[in-house]
């Protein structure tokens, strides 16, 4: 226990902007083909440093087959909440899930990001024994500890009982049990959020396990059978109060994205394809009235391509889907970055009127067709995937790899990992940054990034931004 | 000025400081006041939240004084009560010490309800507790003070006192709580929130054991 709250923990949105710029990038590896353990990677992201722009220190795990995809801090500035009553923990130990399988382990960061090594490791046996849940995804800490959303429910693959949320303790990391006590009718999930003092959760749908693990299913997806409806919840109370259904052609509904200020009762969330016209989508949510509603407030159109260009997978349509898979709101609420994985496209909305988003900004790299090279001449495989954003707003960084099925079918020629940046514009307007390229290890593909002292889809708060 | 009065103006000093002292932690909920201000964008909301604040933690400090009014009206025992009173709370102090957990229940309340949350925080931390001998000091000098009278107007007197004790505390703790709210809210600005707050479960436990121990010490010198 610390006698005063992390200094990384801010009471609001703008006092996370204002604290200082963050020194390292941590982004997780994953061995696509499982031949190798997968690793966390400490990335030096200080301008002018030696090693700017380079792996500085791995973790690798002891185990092969994990598939790593996002992660999260024990603790956050969500500590500060006075009901929370735990502010005197530290932000240090990153909770790595392995999405296949199901084994979670927690990285410590201290005395430097340098010598981040293993603290703990919970063995898939404990999570399915204690929750009944299997392949854990995403992770936020909150008011009661620890939560992690889990994509599969139990039995072998996944599918005995809908997956849902479970908690953990923030300091022993002890698989505590499942968060839902009425879950309504959610049988789907992917990804969550909140916000804390107005006391309500938001969780998107993917898939069940057999649907993505060995590839997307083509014929389930043009039967519409991917997750299409958002669920909202009384944190507290654990219980599903509402479930809105985007319409079954919307298909894959992915990052919840709430605004950060508490103040503002609205968020976003990405839909991957349209199974009617191969569009992508962003729709906004909002809560008046008691009551939570959803419209969608921005597409993006597919890109016609010839076969040659094309997957297998995608020859018979005869265009590229831009494939919406990540979203990232900056911590102003201002802009809304949009990874269209395949098209090769990264966007920036301004969503200032968050149900009139507006294009900003964009830059292409890679793409299923496109295929366009970084500015620094380096090719550039896959297209820009998760995202996240620095807490100042200046700098977007990204990842190029989705999910290791995932991306031997949309980009079979292979995609080696890379790390791009883009810096924004003080009034918006994106451009890569001509020395900011991570090469991976052979053989490996990074996913989430998180940054030093947290990020833009990590911390949550529980004050408003107002000057003083 | 009698030694049994003299007594009592230092244990009313006792209850105003510890009110006071229970007002400035953040532990107690003057964030809260700060946030609901915020959320609202109006200072009457940051007033809106201090009074359920203070009701919680009143109800928290009668639930644990008015069981012991009912009992010290036993005089011949009240020796033994007051032993006892001190010893409950330097035990709480010492747990404290020993499990700094925080009992998860506490994160199940809603932000909407601050008169609960502020009653299950005080009752969690012991705030009550911290009064207990306090109060039974007073209620023993004024039985110095007016002899032994009729049980029944002991039960009056006692129940008068418990009420008094924790609506001065309360008191107390609303204008340190709500002075802090308010300078925050309005000067200050929230990063003073993270500032401001010092990690006291170490110094609240330690403070629990100090109360007791002297209750007890003066309860046995007395006692002799």
């Amino acid at each position: 226990m610390t006698m005063r709250p992390d200094s990384t923990f801010y009471a609001s949105p703008r006092l996370a902007m204002e604290a200082p710029a963050e020194n390292f990038a941590y982004t997780l590896l994953l061995s696509p083909d499982f031949s190798k353990p997968d690793a966390l990677a400490v990335i030096d992201v200080k301008p002018g440093s030696k090693t700017y722009s380079q792996i500085v220190h791995t973790v690798t795990m002891p185990n092969k087959g994990d598939e790593f995809h996002h992660f999260g801090w024990n603790a956050c500035s969500s500590a500060l909440s006075p009901l929370a009553g735990h502010a005197f923990i530290e932000r240090r130990f990153l909770v790595i899930p392995g999405i296949r399988s199901s084994r979670i382990y927690v990285v410590d960061t201290k005395p430097s990001p340098l010598e981040a090594k293993i603290h703990k490791i919970i063995e898939p046996e404990e999570v399915f024994k204690k929750t009944g849940y299997s392949r854990p995804h995403t992770i936020h800490c909150g008011p009661e500890g620890i939560y992690v959303s889990t994509l599969g429910g139990g039995g072998k693959d996944g599918t005995q009982g809908p997956p849902g949320v479970f908690i953990m303790d923030c300091e022993t990391f002890d698989v505590l049990g499942r968060w839902e006590i009425d879950r309504g009718p959610q049988t789907l999930h992917y990804d969550f959020w909140w916000n804390l003092p107005r006391d309500y959760m938001v969780t998107s749908e993917w898939a069940l396990p057999p649907q993505f693990e060995n590839g997307i299913v083509a014929e389930d997806l043009l039967a519409n059978k991917y997750g299409h409806r958002l669920h909202f919840w009384d944190l507290r109370a654990r219980r599903n109060v509402q479930t809105i259904d985007l319409g079954a052609n919307h298909q894959m509904a992915l990052e919840v994205r709430p605004a950060h200020d508490p103040v503002r009762e609205y968020g976003f969330v990405g839909v991957v394809v349209d199974t009617t016209n191969l569009e992508a989508s962003i729709w906004t949510w909002w809560r008046e009235g008691g009551k939570f509603h959803a419209e969608k407030t921005a597409t993006i159109p597919p890109e016609p391509a010839p076969k040659e260009k094309l997957p297998p997978l995608l020859q018979g349509f005869g265009a590229v889907p831009p494939l919406v898979t990540d979203i990232d709101l900056s911590m102003d609420d201002r802009f809304l970055y949009v990874s269209c994985w395949g098209t090769g496209e990264m966007r920036q909305y301004d969503v200032r009127d968050p149900r009139k988003p507006k294009l900003a900004g964009s830059v292409h790299i890679g793409g299923i067709a496109r295929r366009t090279p970084h500015p620094n001449g380096k090719p550039y495989a896959g297209g820009p995937q998760m995202v996240e954003i620095s807490r100042d707003g200046k700098r977007v960084y990204w990842t190029n790899s989705l999910y290791s099925t995932w991306d031997d079918q949309f980009y079979p020629d292979g995609m080696p990992g890379a790390e791009v940046m883009a810096k924004v514009g003080s009034d918006g307007g994106l451009e890569l940054a001509g020395d900011y390229f991570v090469s991976f290890p052979d053989g490996y593909r990074p996913h989430q990034i998180r940054l030093e002292g947290g990020d833009c889809s990590t911390d949550s708060f529980c004050y408003p931004s107002v000057w003083n | 000025m009698s030694d049994a009065s003299a007594t009592a103006v230092w244990l009313w000093l006792a209850i105003i400081a510890s009110g006071l002292y229970h007002g400035i932690n953040p532990g107690m909920g003057w964030p809260l006041a700060v946030s609901a201000g915020l959320m609202e964008k109006s200072p009457r909301a940051l007033a809106g939240a201090l009074l359920p604040l203070s009701a919680g933690h009143l109800l928290a400090m009668l639930i644990i004084l008015l069981p012991f009014a009912l009992l010290i009206t036993l005089v011949e025992w009240q020796r033994q009560l007051q032993a006892a009173a001190a010893i409950i709370v330097i035990g709480f102090g010492v747990m404290r010490l020993v499990n700094r957990r925080h009992p998860r229940a506490l994160a199940r309340i809603p932000p909407t309800k601050l008169t609960l949350w502020s009653f299950a925080v005080a009752i969690a931390h012991g705030a009550g507790l911290m009064l207990l001998p306090i109060y039974l000091g007073l209620c023993a000098a004024g039985a110095a003070e007016t002899g032994h009278e009729a049980a029944a107007r002991v039960i009056h007197q006692n129940l008068a006192m418990a009420l008094l004790v924790a609506l001065a505390h309360t008191a107390a703790m609303l204008a340190a709580g709500g002075s802090v709210a308010w300078l925050v809210y309005r000067y200050l600005g929230v990063r003073y929130v993270a500032r401001s707050w010092f990690n006291l479960e170490t110094v609240w436990a330690i403070s629990l054991v100090l109360v007791g121990a002297v209750a007890l010490t003066v309860t046995m010198v007395q006692w002799q």
